[in-house]
């Protein structure tokens, strides 16, 4: 079991160690494949020649780079932030009110959840089209902030907070909103928590929507950018693959505990 | 009682922002796909059911059906029985089950950006993979290009999925009470008994459930398959979204329209049926 946890997390450790090495020294071990040489490439897992260069040079050198990782910083934020100004109260309105409809609202937000993208692109096309987003980052935000599976999360968690806590709040005077705010948002801060590491990771390697929505090259999230190999910049796609991964990782360590609770939370009731 | 109706309508409130995203971003125009899809795409006139004709006898699609059919018929049921091994073992292991569960998340967390590489170094005619299988004396291949793409392929699906599976495993076997584990042992039962006695029907309800989560995250596999094989694949991974994305481009909205509609009439009919589930064992 432990080797298969191994060769979990073993791209992580591949990347590492091609970011620190020199250009030569990974041409070294994976000449064959694009050389079509004799042998087989090979790796190390601990580079013998650690160099910063390549992470200097991507710093410093690659202006394209950088815009790409601009555009997913700024699509992931948008996203988020509107998944919580929208999506936290309807969440919390479908959790804590019975209303007429509410049956049918919440079955059409499940349904929304599953859909796969083939099935919602052309819709999408079309209404982006309509309000003239086509090849806007707003393409890809909009759709994105509405995004029903955040609301599901968050609606599992708030489900589980106790109605005498509520009735408590009421006594006191305290009307719905500040009940929302003060009282709902505190208790269900960790499926708020969880719902927005689940929509971040969602959002990094989000691939489909960028590729269909944005033509022009300057707008497109890291997600989308291809590493390639030819051996002038082997150390350069190695280094630029394992920055690619590092918000990801980052949120997943963070927010792991939290990762974990939005999974099971999608798999019980309540 | 007046001040319960007025509660909920506060209610309404909450979830109408949201709603008329919803509403604008995909419900209305849905509604407009479904009309598209019985149209013709010029001239707009009546096409009844001619669009899905052309769909279902469509090559492209029915490849991408039938391998998506194929793709989810091995894929499912081995992510399903690995992962509960793996959830198995974990249930009893007090002192590595964090570690080992953030370790099977991992690739749950790298974007298809950062494998990319890995992928074309792994499976390269002279790739590593090549290099491990040559040392059992096997002949050297090019994965990628070969019916054997369709093995990355699952393999991919595997390792990004099996932690997510093993999470929802494990919230199901962690909820079952210790001392039924315990009273069994008393009465003399055996970890075979007890794996079909107790723990077999203790998560049945959580089972459903992933069956169709996952099923439902095989679609989702475009990624991989689009940064190692790009926009035209070797055939045995040729997905629907490959499909949606060359109509798209010819902009052919007859054919989308009507495939958008039929491939959401079957997840529609999956969910409603996990909901059902949902409902009997919250109960």
């Amino acid at each position: 079991m432990a080797v298969f946890a191994l060769l979990a997390v073993s791209p992580v450790i591949f990347l590492l160690a091609g970011t620190f090495m020199g250009n030569q020294e990974i041409i070294e071990c994976i000449a064959p494949v694009f050389l079509d040489g004799e042998g087989y490439a090979f790796w190390k897992v601990i580079p013998q020649y650690p160099t910063f260069c390549n992470v200097v040079g991507l710093l410093l050198d690659s202006p394209e780079f950088f815009i790409m990782f601009w555009n997913s910083a700024k699509i992931s934020t948008f996203i988020l932030a509107g998944q919580l100004i929208f999506g936290m109260p309807a969440a919390w309105g479908m959790a804590r009110y019975c209303f007429r409809g509410k049956k049918l609202i919440y079955t059409i937000y499940i349904v929304m959840m599953m859909m796969p993208f083939q099935v919602t692109m052309l819709s999408e096309y079309l209404v982006l089209d309509w309000l003239k987003l086509i090849d806007t980052s707003a393409a890809v935000i909009f759709p994105g902030m509405f995004s029903t599976f955040s609301v599901f999360i968050m609606y599992r968690f708030f489900c589980g907070i106790p109605e005498s806590i509520l009735d408590a709040a009421r006594i006191d005077g305290a009307g719905e909103l500040q009940i929302f705010l003060k009282v709902g948002i505190p208790l269900g801060a960790s499926g708020i928590i969880s719902s927005l590491v689940l929509s971040f990771l969602e959002c990094f390697s989000m691939i489909e929507q960028p590729m269909t929505f944005l033509k022009t090259k300057s707008l497109w999230p890291l997600s989308l950018f291809l590493p390639e190999i030819h051996s002038g910049n082997a150390g350069f796609s190695m280094c630029a693959s394992f920055v690619a991964l590092l918000p990801a990782i980052f949120v997943f360590l963070i927010g792991q505990d939290y990762l974990e609770q939005g999974i099971a939370a999608s798999a019980m009731k309540e | 009682m007046a001040n319960r109706t007025k509660r909920d309508r506060i209610g309404w409130l909450f979830v109408l922002p949201s709603l008329a995203g919803v509403m604008i971003f995909y419900l209305v125009p849905f509604v407009d796909v479904v009309r598209r899809s019985f149209r013709q795409a010029v001239g707009g006139g009546f096409a009844g059911l001619e669009n899905y004709r052309q769909v279902l006898l469509n090559k492209a699609f029915i490849l991408a059906i039938g391998n998506t059919v194929r793709f989810v018929s091995i894929c499912l049921p081995l992510l399903l029985l690995l992962s509960l091994g793996v959830a198995l073992l974990l249930q009893n292991q007090k002192r590595y089950r964090e570690v080992m569960k953030s370790a099977y998340l991992v690739p749950l967390a790298i974007p298809a950006t950062s494998v990319v590489l890995l992928w074309q170094l792994l499976f390269d005619n002279n790739g590593f993979l090549n290099g491990i299988v040559s040392l059992f004396h096997i002949e050297s291949r090019d994965w990628m290009n070969d019916g054997t793409a369709f093995g990355v392929l699952v393999f991919s699906y595997i390792w990004k999925n099996l932690g997510y599976d093993v999470v929802l495993w494990l919230s199901g076997l962690l909820g079952i009470p210790v001392s039924i584990y315990e009273a069994a042992k008393v009465d003399g039962a055996g970890p075979i008994n007890t794996f079909f006695y107790i723990t077999i029907p203790n998560i049945k309800p959580v089972a459903f459930t992933i069956v169709i989560l996952s099923f439902l995250n095989s679609f989702k596999v475009f990624r991989e398959a689009y940064l190692v094989a790009g926009n035209y694949p070797h055939e045995s991974i040729y997905l629907l979204q490959h499909v949606f994305n060359n109509w798209f481009s010819e902009l052919s909205i007859d054919k989308m329209a009507a495939g958008s509609v039929l491939l959401c009439t079957v997840v529609a009919l999956l969910v409603l049926l996990l909901q059902r589930s949902w409902d009997k064992s919250g109960v």
